[in-house]
């Protein structure tokens, strides 16, 4: 345990953005995909929980039965250089750069179920750490990245190479396919759940996020090509001993063509219909639901004293003040009484 | 620059440094919930709720401003939440027209959309005060406490460990790039294809470098007899005054909570 308390150990460190790499442009700002608390509604944020950890604890029990569980270090490891890559950017135009998610190399380096796990950690650490997207949306942003991104870029991935066979140009449209789509449907899948939440209309959020991600998408799909044909050319046994196992993991194939096809049709339609996601929402009463009852547990009820709501902010702010004060007051009081205890 | 020479803990002695990291997960866990739960346009219960962690950020001496500093980074999501300004049906206070179109700014969307940037500020200031005042080793303790699964906890343990590393060597690559491309302001070399293609090549290096560090670093831990689990000292059980603290920090949130509903 010794090297954690090392101060060393304990640093800051962003990805390039935060960081300033001098001469270089940080102008992208947090990713626009790390959904913050206060975004989704509480059911939506909950129900994503659900799904993220049904999807986490699924893929820790496929890595323990096909990998060797002890291979704790790869994860480790693979999971920080998807975190220290995210530094990795390069100049577009003007002020913006492209970047990387790193879904897709993770996925084609060490397969699905290691690279869910490993994206999961990023974004987990991300959000506890970092503060890049909140705590109770942090079940969101893990589907959204590390499953659906994970998910589809492997799809993707394999239906391309098995389309096109073992040209090495398929190597490159592979790549490329996997990496743009893996970001383009996750941030579909962002502004659906922006939208379902009430934060942001849908025929609003999805050509907005859709239409940014499509861009951001072809850095992310150029910089994995790169990748992929550098470890192509330096380690082929790496890639070529991945192509064994695939048997196994038909599943996820079909499961992340059905997941993009159905997004890339739903949010669409999602927002051509105005209000759609609220209609088929109201169809089924699901809306009800979600905003009456965990809100209104005593509705339509009036302070006796303060029927004023203007009035209570003000109460409520005087009355906040006065217990932050009270805390100072006592932190200053007790700092006094311990200096004076040292030099007296 | 070094990656490690910007400080994420700030070392402290206060009340809420000595505080254990369980206790603190948890009471960082329930205010994120109860500000996530409190309905739109409950002022009152916002302000109360931020007097709570400004009270908490007071007594855990870290100066406020250094907190607030590190919140403005989700800022620029509240960009997501501007559409809800003009699509609110409600009473119209403003109406702009652009061209054709006109934006009606209702006062029922400036009451959802202030509701949503001020519920992720205060969640964000939470969070900021946990991770500032907990050492990471502590926090994964906890984690491990609270029963999230071990894999996980030593995969991001490790994921730590490892990351300064990983960063120092990103920002090597970095700097060798523009030594030798000639970088300046927005000019970086070749066509973007070209720039692209080399920054390719450097995440695979670096996923390269990785994966060959994990195997070093496999065979360093069996070497020094790692058997698959990952062992560190007993934990401490939390003390009763611990636990009172825990109990009387959800108390109080369930009350905001309360009265957040209250006022609606």
């Amino acid at each position: 345990m010794s090297q954690w308390s090392s101060p060393l150990y304990q640093g800051y460190i962003r990805p390039a953005r935060a960081v300033g790499i001098p001469g270089h442009s940080v102008a992208s700002g947090p990713s626009p995909m790390h959904i913050p608390d206060g975004f989704l509604s509480t059911p939506v944020a909950l129900l994503m929980w659900v799904v993220a950890i049904v999807a986490v604890a699924y893929a820790l029990r496929r890595v323990s039965r096909d990998l060797d569980e002890r291979k704790v270090p790869l994860f480790g490891v693979l999971a920080a250089a998807i975190f220290a890559g995210q530094m990795l950017n390069f100049s577009v135009t003007g002020g913006t750069s492209g970047h990387l998610l790193g879904a897709a190399i993770a996925c084609i380096l060490v397969g699905p179920w290691a690279a869910v796990l490993a994206l999961a950690c990023v974004v987990g650490t991300q959000a506890l750490l970092f503060q890049d997207g909140g705590l109770l949306a942090l079940g969101a942003n893990i589907v959204n990245m590390a499953v659906i991104g994970v998910s589809v870029a492997y799809a993707v991935h394999g239906a391309v190479r098995r389309l096109a066979g073992d040209q090495r140009w398929s190597t490159v449209v592979a790549g490329f396919a996997a990496g743009w789509t893996s970001i383009v449907v996750a941030a579909l899948a962002c502004a659906l759940e922006l939208a379902v939440s009430g934060t942001s209309p849908a025929n609003v959020a999805v050509p907005a996020m859709g239409g940014i991600h499509m861009l951001i998408g072809i850095g992310e799909g150029l910089i994995t090509v790169g990748a992929v044909a550098l470890l192509y050319a330096a380690r082929p046994d790496l890639l070529g001993a991945r192509k064994g196992e695939a048997a196994g993991n038909r599943g996820i194939l079909v499961g992340g063509l059905v997941l993009a096809i159905v997004l890339a049709v739903l949010s669409p339609l999602a927002s051509s219909h105005p209000d759609g996601l609220e209609w088929v929402a109201e169809q089924r009463g699901f809306l009800d639901f979600a905003r009456g009852s965990p809100y209104r547990l005593i509705p339509d009820y009036v302070f006796p004293g303060i029927s004023n709501e203007a009035i209570a902010t003000i109460v409520a702010g005087i009355v906040g003040l006065l217990i932050v004060f009270g805390i100072a007051m006592a932190v200053a009081a007790s700092r006094r009484r311990r200096g004076s205890a040292q030099n007296p | 620059m070094h990656s490690s020479s910007l400080d994420l803990y700030r070392a402290g002695a206060s009340f809420w440094h000595r505080l254990d990291a369980r206790v603190k997960l948890i009471i960082t866990l329930a205010y994120v919930l109860t500000v996530s739960l409190m309905p739109v346009g409950a002022w009152p219960a916002y302000v109360l709720l931020f007097a709570f962690v400004l009270s908490l950020v007071v007594a855990s001496e870290l100066g406020v401003w250094v907190v607030l500093r590190r919140t403005l980074l989700a800022l620029p999501f509240v960009l997501a939440a501007l559409p809800l300004l003009v699509t609110t049906p409600g009473r119209v206070i403003l109406s702009f027209s652009v061209g054709r179109w006109s934006l009606p700014f209702t006062s029922a969307g400036l009451e959802r959309f202030l509701s949503i940037a001020c519920k992720s500020w205060l969640s964000m200031q939470m969070a900021v005060l946990l991770t500032a005042t907990t050492p990471l080793p502590d926090l994964w303790i906890a984690l491990r406490a609270l029963h999230f699964p071990g894999l996980l906890v030593a995969t991001v343990g490790l994921m730590w460990r490892y990351l300064f590393v990983l960063a120092d060597e990103a920002m090597r690559m970095l700097r060798a790039r523009e030594a030798r491309s000639a970088g300046g302001e927005g000019r970086n070399g070749g066509s973007v294809m070209w720039r692209a293609r080399v920054t390719g090549s450097m995440a695979g290096s670096m996923f390269l470098r990785g994966y060959e560090r994990s195997e070093r670093i496999y065979n360093a831990m069996l070497a020094r007899g790692y058997d698959g689990t990952v062992r560190s000292l007993p934990v401490k059980p939390v003390s009763a005054t611990q636990r009172w603290v825990a109990a009387l920090a959800t108390g109080v949130l369930l009350v905001l909570l309360w009265l957040g509903q209250w006022m609606r």
